[in-house]
Formats: C-alpha cells, sequence, structure tokens
C-alpha cells in the first residue's frame, strides 16, 4: 500500500480495527468474526494488525487485509502491518455473542459448539448431518439440512419445515 | 462500469497499484507467518515435500472444477466448487512455504518478478515438475468415479494431515491442523454419497462398483515413501505414508461395505513415479487447461 496518510491519529488503533467488517457476512466485523487476534502499537508508531483465515481457501482474507490498511490509514495511521496466523486454527467458537445475535437477525443461523479437536484419527461420520439450526425467521428447531455446502465456504443450507423458508446455517468448525 | 473493458485492465501497463491478474497474487498467503526452517531440517526437502503436498491439492481442485456447470445437480456442483476452494486454499499454503524455503524449479525462468512465488508455481511449471500423485492427476470421469475418488484422496490426505499437526516445521504443522476440519468434511460427504450410489439403484450400484474399480488401481503407490519423504519423517517434520495405510484401509472398507460394494483386491505395492515428476499425458493436459492464459499474458494485471 503505498498511500500516504495524512490527517490526525483519530482514534486507538484497536477500536478501528475492531470496527473493519467482514465482506462475504458485512453484518459481523471481524471482531465478531474471531478474526482479528491481536492489534498493537509497536514503539516506532507501526500498528500490528494480526488476522487468521476462517477456511484454508477463504478469498476475503486480502479484501480483509486492504480493509485494514485502509481504515487505520484514514485513521492516520501511516505505518501499518497486517500479519497472518495460521496457528491456532479459527473456530467457529471464536464469534462472539454479538456476532452470534448478529448473524440470526440477518436470517444467517449461527453455528453451534464446533466438535471436539481430539488427537488422533477423526471418526467417520457416515449418518445423516448431525447439526440441528433454529429457524433465524420463525424460530422454530424443526430444520433440515438442504445442502451440506452453500454459497460460501463457511454455510451449509437449511431449510425449516415450519416456514418453509431456506436458510443458511454457519457449520461448525 | 467505467469505459475501460476487463480486457483493457488486463493488458495494461502495470502501475503502482497493478495486481497480477491471475492467480491472487496480491495478498500473500504466508504474511507474517515465520517461515524459519528448523534446525537439521533441509531446505530443499521440505520444499519438495510441501510441492508434494501442494500439488496434490492443486491438481484434485482442478479436477473438481472441471465440474462446475456440469454436475447433476446444483447443491453437488456447489459442493465440488467449495471442495475445490478449500483444496486450493492448502495448496497456495504448501506453494508459498515451499517458495518461502527457495525451492522454485524452472518456475521463476518463465515468471515475471512480480508474480508471487506460489503462482509462479502453480502456473509456471510443466508437468515433469509436478509432484502430485496419479490418484488425482487421472482423469474424473463420471460422477461416481469423482466421488470415489475424492473419498479414497480425502481418507488419505485426512489421515496425513492429523499426523503432520505435529510436524517440526510449525508452518506446515499450522496448515495440517487447519485442514483437518475441512478434509474430515469432504471425506464423510463423498463417503456419504458414495453410500448413496452403491446402496441405491442397480445402475447406481454398477457404476459406484465401476468407479471404485478403475480407482482402485491408482492407490498402488499412495503408501510409498520417496526418499523425500523418508527422510524428513527421519527428522520428525513428513509423515511416512506407509503409516497411513491401516487408517486409510479401514476407512474405505467401512464405507463400500456400507455401499454394499467389493472392496477390490489390495494392488501390487508401487514404487513413486508422480511423487518424482513422472506423469501420464493427462498431467499435461490439465495442465493445459490451467496455466494457458496465464502463460499467454505473463504480464497482464489489473
Amino acid at each position: 500500500m503505498s498511500h500516504a496518510a495524512t490527517g490526525t491519529r483519530t482514534a486507538h488503533p484497536r477500536r478501528i480495527a475492531e470496527s473493519v467488517v467482514d465482506p462475504e457476512l458485512p453484518m459481523l466485523t471481524l471482531a465478531d468474526l474471531g478474526v482479528l487476534r491481536d492489534v498493537r502499537v509497536q514503539g516506532d508508531g507501526a500498528v500490528v494488525v494480526e488476522i487468521t483465515p476462517t477456511y484454508s481457501g477463504c478469498p476475503a482474507m486480502g479484501v480483509m487485509r486492504a480493509d485494514l490498511v485502509h481504515a487505520l490509514h484514514r485513521a492516520g495511521y501511516a505505518d501499518v502491518d497486517v500479519r497472518t496466523v495460521l496457528a491456532p486454527a479459527w473456530s467457529t467458537d471464536w464469534i462472539s455473542d454479538a456476532g452470534r445475535r448478529k448473524l440470526a437477525e440477518a436470517g444467517i443461523a449461527p453455528p453451534g459448539s464446533a466438535p471436539r479437536r481430539a488427537p488422533g484419527p477423526v471418526p467417520l461420520d457416515l449418518g445423516p448431518s448431525r447439526r440441528a439450526a433454529d429457524c433465524p425467521l420463525c424460530g422454530s428447531s424443526d430444520t433440515e439440512e438442504l445442502s451440506e455446502f452453500a454459497a460460501t465456504a463457511c454455510t451449509a443450507l437449511r431449510r425449516c419445515r415450519r416456514c418453509r423458508e431456506p436458510f443458511e446455517h454457519v457449520k461448525e468448525i | 462500469m467505467h469505459e475501460e473493458t476487463v480486457y483493457d485492465a488486463l493488458t495494461a501497463a502495470p502501475g503502482d497499484e497493478a495486481r497480477w491478474a491471475f492467480g491472487a497474487g496480491f495478498d500473500d498467503p504466508l504474511a507474517g507467518v515465520d517461515t524459519t526452517v528448523p534446525d537439521g531440517v533441509d531446505p530443499t526437502a521440505l520444499g519438495a515435500y510441501c510441492l508434494m503436498l501442494g500439488d496434490d491439492a492443486l491438481v484434485l481442485s482442478q479436477r473438481l472444477t472441471e465440474w462446475v456447470t456440469r454436475a447433476p445437480e446444483l447443491e453437488e456442483e456447489v459442493a465440488f466448487a467449495n471442495v475445490a476452494l478449500d483444496l486450493l486454499g492448502q495448496a497456495r499454503l504448501l506453494l508459498a512455504r515451499a517458495g518461502s524455503v527457495g525451492v522454485l524449479g524452472r518456475s521463476r525462468e518463465l515468471a515475471t518478478a512480480s508474480i508471487p512465488d506460489e503462482d509462479a508455481l502453480a502456473f509456471f511449471r510443466d508437468a515433469d515438475e509436478f509432484r502430485c500423485g496419479a490418484l488425482v492427476a487421472a482423469p474424473g470421469g463420471d460422477f461416481a468415479r469423482t466421488l470415489v475418488r475424492l473419498l479414497v484422496a480425502s481418507a488419505w490426505r485426512l489421515a496425513l494431515f492429523t499426523r503432520l499437526r505435529d510436524s517440526r516445521d510449525p508452518v506446515l504443522a499450522a496448515i495440517a491442523a487447519k485442514g483437518v476440519a475441512e478434509l474430515a468434511y469432504h471425506r464423510d460427504h463423498a463417503a456419504r454419497w458414495v453410500v448413496r450410489l452403491g446402496d441405491g439403484t442397480a445402475e447406481s450400484h454398477r457404476r459406484a462398483q465401476e468407479a471404485v474399480d478403475a480407482v482402485w488401481p491408482l492407490t498402488a503407490d499412495l503408501f510409498s515413501p520417496t526418499d523425500v519423504e523418508a527422510g524428513l519423517a527421519a527428522v520428525g517434520v513428513a509423515v511416512d505414508p506407509a503409516l497411513l495405510r491401516e487408517e486409510v484401509e479401514s476407512v474405505l472398507a467401512e464405507v463400500l461395505t456400507r455401499a454394499t460394494l467389493t472392496v477390490p483386491d489390495r494392488p501390487a505395492p508401487a514404487a513413486p513415479e508422480g511423487r518424482l515428476g513422472r506423469h501420464g499425458p493427462e498431467l499435461a493436459e490439465l495442465l493445459t487447461g490451467l496455466q494457458g492464459l496465464a502463460r499467454e499474458h505473463p504480464a497482464a494485471t489489473w
């Protein structure tokens, strides 16, 4: 990024970074989503932001990076370094309570608890999906999975048997 | 839209903010990650190993992408595209890791300087520099064969990645730990489909069995280590693929039994070929589709 930032510093960099929204789920901030791992100001004034990808192939990482840099530049921080953190791997358990509420308000069912990550082999699961999600539109728990994959890497597609509306569900990982 | 067309953008002279037109090269996937090679580890071997695992993912991703606009139902098209995207992400990280230790083969002779290492490796290596196995390089065949191959490849890769979480290379360990949840989802999705097809109609059963019989010979070298894998396994960086056999065969036997399909005889173990860059003509054909545009316009930016 070659923009020379001008202007005065207007807010703490952490607050600015926390307010940047996810490009695919714009009702969530990066903090809500749990991908913002750290924001710190170094002795020389440089802002270091650490983010972690949701999925290995998450196409939004580049946009997140650019949005963070632009937001901090606009707030007067000229020297911004956005770093990737790969470990520990992101989990949907890191989505905040506020994030879960905002997802539901936007018609997207938030994830339940992520499966336990035990060491050793991952058991084969041949049964029908054990996932459950309440309908974010009418609240019914009588819902079914339509597709294990949906419009983004992090969602599955479900349908409510009561109100018949389809909805996306952030799948637990 | 501005009056500029997409074509203009691709062919315009690069400016300060220009981004290479192919791949996702505007964002270093390992930006800020400590890529120091652990003590006692040969960087060249580590890079070669990352190419093996990265190429498996890249080539299988491309094979799955071939189904987009052609899958028998929309949900499965979306599924293949999503699985392909996860694998592409794994490939990108692994190729970037190979680049970070300087393993770039001849790719840098063709790729311009502005193209990141992982994209240079993906788009500017010829087939003989690819280190993927025969299982992923083989043409996809019909829907059943695509799912049987995805099942076998995911089961193998998941068994590997669960063990690779303990690699002494922290970058490889992190990539593996991240991939485990993705691969478990892929494997179980493919497994449920194989059960549905095998235990379905007479026609779906017949074609699922044909798929199994066609895919099984491609597994002959899956558990045969190369010198690179054996050497890195000895220092705690890689996993000897021979150690994966029991888990993989047990998973496949369980799925095929539930699918009422016959488990073929285990093929005679074969020495590695694909891992050494020896492939059939089908890989070069796949790469023509994958790389053609990037090579035609190696300096294109947007």
